[in-house]
């Protein structure tokens, strides 16, 4: 049997596990994103608490994954099985990486843009909501497809412990020795990351339309010929 | 009418930027703080809309301490233009003027007109409307700046060195229609700014400022010019170094020529029976 004639004939299976996958990977990149977003603004608040903050969180990142699933279902009383430990783990790894990334972002907002927003009468959260938020945006979104992209891949481990997902595919592909299984797991995992990273990229447009390039009528116009009328 | 009553700010780090500062600012007259950089004009303007609190003295707006407003009420009935435009990136030039309306519950379509209206006010084409900020030139963002200030109407307009960042032919043609704007909405506006030539233009009363916030001389542009209180002022003014001094000559076709003080033309005086072409019909 050739690897498409296994991977065909397994199909309903295949896309199965990637929905399983998928089902460990959207909530632990949302929640990690989420859990970034307050302690990165933290971390530009107070600069003395950034890098205590920023640098110990990031340190998470070293924990191996392995031990990591085994540990923390001791940690909050749930099964080594249970999807909800995997969630839990890659949201933490998530975060270690998304962390720094929120405070680069909150900080690359300018502190003039930052000064108007105070001035005309935003409150507190409504600065945030409203300026800081979009502003810090772009770089938020760099954050996240790392995240997105190196928690597709860590999924994978949690097979090892029973956990369904792609990374089953290779379990499985290991014990009964079929390559095809082994092959599709790779192809479909990059696949995943792939249509992931596109998504996030699409949303960036559509949220974010401010950071396309201006819409110049005329080639080297410069922008000031078009709409200054002269003085009175 | 503003009201500096003793004020003083002496910043976490220990900076005295501002110490024992008083200053009544008439209703509907312009007031520039004058003076060199770091000498505590915007730490004094920020104040007026407690962006910055006094560690000693009070603000009073029309007998009322801004300490007893909350902060982001103030804010939304006071204009604050910035320096460098302080234009949100990611807003429309529209929806950027239109955002104290907003904030103070005007319904998207009214505020809209509204910050249409006020393209039109500041001399701004109504094509801008849809622009980002990074999309306009200098002047274009100050008069973006100074239409979402202007937006709500409020009665007092804070302007923080706001021509500072255009090339000087631009400055001068904002400082004209910040003039003719003025002569028809008659706001309470405090001006920063470190440009002389520019506080003299602008200025119903000038304050000329020390370093640490001390008033040097408060006057209108003529009491200054006239009778500087001492070296520093006449300095500021460049009063002592024959910058503003002008000479006048005869011209052949009548009146005089008035010339700085190395002799370049600066313009015409014409004579007092009636200008040039009288004396040239002889
Ligand atoms: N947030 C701050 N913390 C500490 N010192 C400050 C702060 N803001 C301004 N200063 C200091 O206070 C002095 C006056 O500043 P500022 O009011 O900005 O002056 P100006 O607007 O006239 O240039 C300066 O010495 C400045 O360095
Ligand atoms: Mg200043």
């Amino acid at each position: 049997m050739t690897a498409v004639q296994w991977i065909l004939e397994n199909l309903p299976q295949i896309l199965e596990l990637t929905v399983d996958h998928l089902l460990l990977t959207v909530p632990a990149v949302l929640a990690a994103f989420l859990l970034a977003l307050p302690l990165g603004r933290l971390a530009v608040r107070l600069p003395r608490l950034r890098e205590p903050l920023v640098g110990g969180i990031g340190l998470l990142y070293a924990i191996p994954s392995l031990p990591l699933f085994i540990v923390l279902p001791l940690i909050l009383g749930t099964s080594i099985r249970e999807p909800l430990n995997a969630v839990a783990a890659l949201t933490l790894f998530g975060l270690a990486l998304m962390v720094r990334s929120a405070a680069d972002a909150f900080g690359s907002v300018e502190e003039d843009v930052r000064l108007a927003a105070v001035a005309v009468g935003h409150s507190a959260a409504g600065r945030f909501l409203t300026v800081e938020l979009p502003l810090a945006g772009p770089a938020l979104l760099a954050g996240l497809r790392v995240v997105s992209v190196s928690t597709i891949s860590l999924v994978s481990v949690s097979a090892v412990l029973g956990i369904t997902s792609l990374g089953s595919l290779f379990t499985d592909g290991f014990e009964r020795g079929i390559v095809a299984s082994i092959v599709a797991g790779i192809v479909m995992t990059a696949v995943l990351a792939l249509v992931l990273d596109l998504l996030l990229v699409a949303l960036g447009r559509v949220l974010m339309p401010w950071r396309r390039p201006a819409p110049r009528r005329a080639g080297s116009r410069e922008p000031a010929q078009v709409g200054e009328r002269g003085a009175a | 009418m503003i009201e500096f009553r003793q004020v003083s700010k002496t910043y976490s780090d220990g900076t005295a930027a501002v110490e024992d500062f008083s200053l009544t600012v008439s209703s509907h007259t312009t007031t520039v703080l004058l003076g060199s950089s770091g000498c505590g004009k915007t730490t004094l303007l920020r104040m007026v809309n407690r962006m910055v609190e006094p560690t000693a003295g009070s603000v009073r707006i029309d007998d009322v301490d801004v300490a007893t407003v909350r902060p982001v009420a103030l804010r939304r009935s006071i204009g604050y233009v910035m320096q460098n435009s302080g234009l949100m990136p990611h807003r429309r030039v529209v929806e950027d003027i239109a955002t104290v309306p907003r904030l103070n519950g005007a319904p998207r379509a009214e505020a809209r007109r509204r910050a249409m209206e006020l393209m039109e006010v500041v001399g701004l084409d109504p094509q801008l409307a849809r622009r980002h900020p990074g999309q306009l030139s200098g002047g274009q963002q100050q008069r973006v700046g100074v239409a979402r200030a202007l937006a709500d109407d409020p009665n007092i307009l804070l302007m923080d060195e706001p021509f500072g960042a255009v090339d000087p032919l631009v400055r001068l043609e904002l400082q004209r229609e910040l003039r003719r704007l003025q002569d028809d909405l008659r706001k309470t506006i405090v001006f920063v700014t470190h440009d002389i030539d520019e506080a003299l233009a602008l200025g119903d009363q000038i304050v000329v400022l020390r370093p640490g916030g001390r008033t040097a001389q408060t006057g209108t542009p003529r009491e200054l010019v006239e009778a500087p209180a001492d070296d520093f002022v006449s300095r500021f003014l460049g009063l002592d170094a024959g910058r503003r001094k002008l000479r006048a000559a005869p011209r052949p076709g009548g009146g005089q020529v008035v010339t700085d003080d190395a002799g370049r033309p600066l313009g015409v005086l014409d004579d007092a029976d009636g200008g040039p072409s009288a004396g040239a019909g002889e």
